[in-house]
């Protein structure tokens, strides 16, 4: 694994190359993976994701799900990869599923759990490991303690967070070395420390002593961190970690909270939030496009402004009787007044959705419960996504980072709007 | 008005059964035939995509009147250029005429001369489905065929009833036939009823075939009867339907039925089963069907089917569709694509083995396939293979009849050929 930076400003602009077994494997930075359930992309099938664009070179599978599986995978013999139908595939396996609640208070000085469709399953590093062998991944997460997201963690939490972490991560160093069938696999270090900043510093720096492929910025999740202590802390994080190996961030998605992560050294995120876009009968619509064309500028803000005037209050009273986790930058197909809109969902995006259906037809299927409305609505909105990083790498090669910013933190603020999508 | 064109073009007939291969000429493009048709109750065709749908080599599927015309309503679908643009669906749709629904899915659906009355499941007022609000919300999807609304009893109902729903369903046809408004770009079929009773059937479509519709369809069966009623219901039909006009068995989709009713002369069918049954997680297999969620296929590596060239058997085990089935809806799609697949499949095989002129040996090959180890194909499937054949046109002296025999349990078959 080569990481390479192209030294733009805002951001770490570069590529992670000769990545996975054959070694062809890329992914662009800053970038995010693709989220599976089990392997596949939720709702589609293996035809149905090669109609959408640009999606990542790296795919994510939470541990979980194939923990449950691990005594089938060991019969198997020949990786989890190859199991689930993508031999070709480079595969991240991250310890707990980012949209599966972890329940608080399970973790011990030598075993971590995890949730899956059966249950808590309690695992020691030895456990992990074994396990992993039987995976085979391409790059995973080495079993940590990031049990300080719930809010009501201290300093001697977030101690603990890191001190079992970085024992674990010792343990698993040397059993990977024993591992021939892991001796191809990157071992991401997880930086803990809750919210206390002297942790999270000792962790970092602990963990840059190891001989880790990357690092994981872990116990971000959720909202129970103020955002200025997150974003201080990452910043702080990043700034101890070596330049030339990836770091990526687990539960971060929001197109506002990425780029604050991108700003302070983050190179890759997860892609659940369009999943979880797609399970609340919601579509991306937010504008990406920060191309400075004047006269298309000057419509589309008195467009925006047109429809605010109009739409806010109409607009508010809607999200509030929508789905409470619904954010500024979606649409609720769900809402009865698309039920004769025969526009595309996004005007001006290009994916299958798109090309071939209108907002009515994804409101009928949504309505009367039909399957194909996630199918649909998934294709929608990881091409949306996926186009967003598209737009990031470009700003940050164009250096117009700020423009992209301005354009999605006045998205974040103003509520949902029907925005045209120009590329 | 000039006669239309025929929509049914034979191109061979088994001498040995009453099968027969073809295509329907149809609006939006050729259907070979014998054909199933996969159903898409609400405008979508269960988790695949058109182009999915498409790509497994489906030309004809089905919507239904009565949930489209619920939810989202004719006038909407005919504002999204019909049900064809409202699923971006190229190629042919079949509509029912919501009767068989209301019946089966309301509680007070109450039927009189004028229609059928019921209420809204989601709400509203008591409407009434008549002949000509069917026909009405029909010609505003648009489908390439239309059917009529008929007075359906189910199959083990008796008595005066079964009169009754058959001679109002030959007065729907008229009314259905009178407000047809587009008769040239929607073909509207008859369906002939009578219930099991071989005399009522042999009136109704004395009677029907009176009328200039382009194709019949073999209604009220498929719904629980005893299987040996049945297959003689259609076995008389379709010695009684015209040679050259499209005989479609509604609601009849598993495997050896389908056989079967091709050797009994049939041409389209249509059925819920192998999609639903795919939701279950159940994939179809020429010697059954596999329950992927049970324990046994955990670790079975093999694909569902070898043979299948199927997107989902070219990439995907047993082992890992029962595990995909505990957590992504993916797996629930790739068992309906794979489940369709295997539909499309046997309609083509028994196809070109009926223009290849060796029907016989496929039955043979897939009674023992499905039946091998098992003692033999029911006896319902065997009486029906066995039956004597009469392929003659109907009311003339009956020819030197042709048999079509099975020996399953001696391995051997013989058979007589018939010269006209």
């Amino acid at each position: 694994m080569r990481l390479k930076l192209l030294g733009a400003g805002g951001g770490r602009l570069g590529s992670l190359a000769g990545l996975g077994r054959s070694g062809a494997g890329s992914l662009s930075l800053p970038g995010c993976l693709l989220y599976t359930r089990t392997g596949a992309a939720p709702h589609l099938s293996h035809d149905t994701l090669r109609e959408v664009r640009g999606v990542p070179g790296v795919a994510h599978i939470a541990l979980p799900a194939l923990a449950e599986i691990h005594d089938v995978l060991e019969e198997y013999k020949e990786g989890a990869a190859k199991f689930m139908g993508m031999p070709d595939a480079v595969l991240y396996c991250s310890l707990h599923d980012p949209v599966t609640p972890c329940p608080s208070g399970y973790n011990t000085n030598k075993t971590v759990s995890l949730w899956g469709s059966s249950g808590r399953m309690e695992m020691t590093p030895s456990k992990f490991m074994d396990i992993q062998r039987a995976i085979q991944p391409d790059w995973f997460q080495c079993i940590s303690d990031g049990d300080t997201i719930s809010g009501e963690a201290g300093r001697k939490r977030a101690k603990k967070s890191v001190d079992r972490s970085l024992s674990f991560l010792d343990m698993c160093l040397q059993l990977q070395e024993k591992s021939p069938e892991l001796q191809g696999s990157v071992m991401f270090g997880a930086i803990e420390g809750g919210d206390i900043l002297e942790e999270r510093l000792r962790s970092a720096r602990e963990t840059a002593k190891r001989p880790v492929g990357g690092f994981l910025l872990d116990g971000f999740q959720g909202s129970a961190m103020a955002k200025e202590t997150k974003l201080k802390l990452i910043a702080s994080v990043t700034a101890e970690l070596p330049e030339d190996k990836p770091r990526i961030i687990h539960g971060v998605g929001k197109p506002d909270e990425v780029l604050e992560c991108i700003e302070r050294g983050v190179d890759i995120f997860e892609s659940f939030f369009p999943f979880q876009v797609t399970e609340r009968g919601c579509a991306l619509v937010f504008s990406y496009s920060y191309h400075p064309d004047p006269e298309a500028t000057v419509l589309t803000q008195n467009g925006t402004q047109h429809l605010e005037k109009n739409g806010a209050q109409e607009d508010q009273e809607e999200v509030s009787k929508a789905d409470p986790e619904m954010t500024p930058f979606e649409i609720c197909l769900k809402d009865k007044k698309y039920h004769d809109d025969f526009g595309p969902v996004l005007e001006g995006c290009s994916c299958y959705c798109c090309q071939r259906h209108t907002r009515a037809y994804v409101h009928h299927l949504l309505v009367t419960n039909e399957l194909l409305a996630g199918v649909l609505l998934m294709m929608h909105n990881f091409q949306h996504y996926f186009g967003f990083f598209s737009a990031i790498q470009e700003a940050l090669r164009d250096r117009k980072l700020d423009q992209l910013k301005e354009l999605v933190f006045r998205q974040a603020l103003q509520g949902p709007a029907d925005a045209t999508l120009r590329q | 008005m000039a006669a239309p064109a025929p929509v049914l073009r034979i191109a061979a007939e088994c001498g040995r059964s009453r099968a027969r291969a073809g295509e329907l000429r149809l609006p939006h493009g050729t259907v070979p035939c014998p054909v199933f048709m996969p159903v898409g109750t609400r405008g979508t065709a269960k988790g695949l995509t058109a182009a999915q749908l498409a790509g497994l080599g489906c030309r004809i599927c089905l919507g239904n009147t009565f949930h489209l015309g619920t939810r989202p309503g004719a006038e909407l679908v005919r504002r999204s250029g019909g049900l064809h643009g409202f699923m971006d669906w190229p190629h042919n749709l079949l509509t029912d005429s919501g009767g068989f629904q209301m019946v089966s899915l309301l509680e007070l659906a109450e039927v009189s001369e004028e229609g059928v009355q019921f209420q809204p499941p989601h709400g509203g007022e008591r409407l009434l489905l008549s002949p000509e609000r069917s026909m009405e919300i029909q010609n505003a999807l648009g489908a390439d065929i239309v059917m009529q609304l008929d007075d359906v009893v189910s199959s083990t109902t008796t008595g005066p009833r079964v009169e009754e729903a058959m001679e109002r369903s030959v007065r729907w046809l008229d009314r259905c036939l009178a407000s047809h408004s587009r008769p040239q770009q929607q073909l509207l079929f008859a369906i002939t009823q009578g219930g099991l009773d071989p005399a009522l059937r042999r009136r109704c479509i004395r009677a029907m075939t009176r009328r200039a519709v382009p194709g019949f369809a073999i209604g009220g069966l498929s719904g629980g009867e005893d299987k040996a009623q049945f297959w003689r219901t259609v076995k008389l039909s379709t010695e009684l339907l015209p040679r050259d006009k499209p005989r479609y068995l509604m609601g009849v989709g598993y495997a050896t039925d389908l056989v079967v009713c091709v050797a009994l002369g049939c041409d389209m069918f249509d059925c819920v089963f192998p999609t639903r049954t795919a939701r279950f997680g159940s994939a179809l297999v020429p010697w059954g069907s596999l329950q992927l969620k049970n324990h046994q296929f955990a670790k079975d590596f093999r694909p569902i089917d070898a043979d299948c060239g199927c997107p989902t058997c070219q990439r995907y085990s047993r082992a890992y569709l029962h595990a995909l089935l505990r957590s992504n809806t993916a797996a629930l799609h790739l068992l309906t694509l794979h489940n369709v697949a295997y539909q499309m499949k046997l309609m083509s095989s028994m196809r070109e083995s009926i223009l290849q002129r060796r029907f016989p040996d496929f039955v043979r090959e897939f009674m023992a396939t499905m039946y091998g180890g098992r003692g033999g194909p029911p006896a319902w499937a065997r009486e029906a293979l066995e039956s004597p054949q009469f392929p003659g046109p109907p009311h003339s002296r009956p020819s030197p009849h042709c048999v079509f025999l099975y020996k399953f349990s001696l391995c051997f078959y013989f058979y007589r050929f018939q010269v006209f």
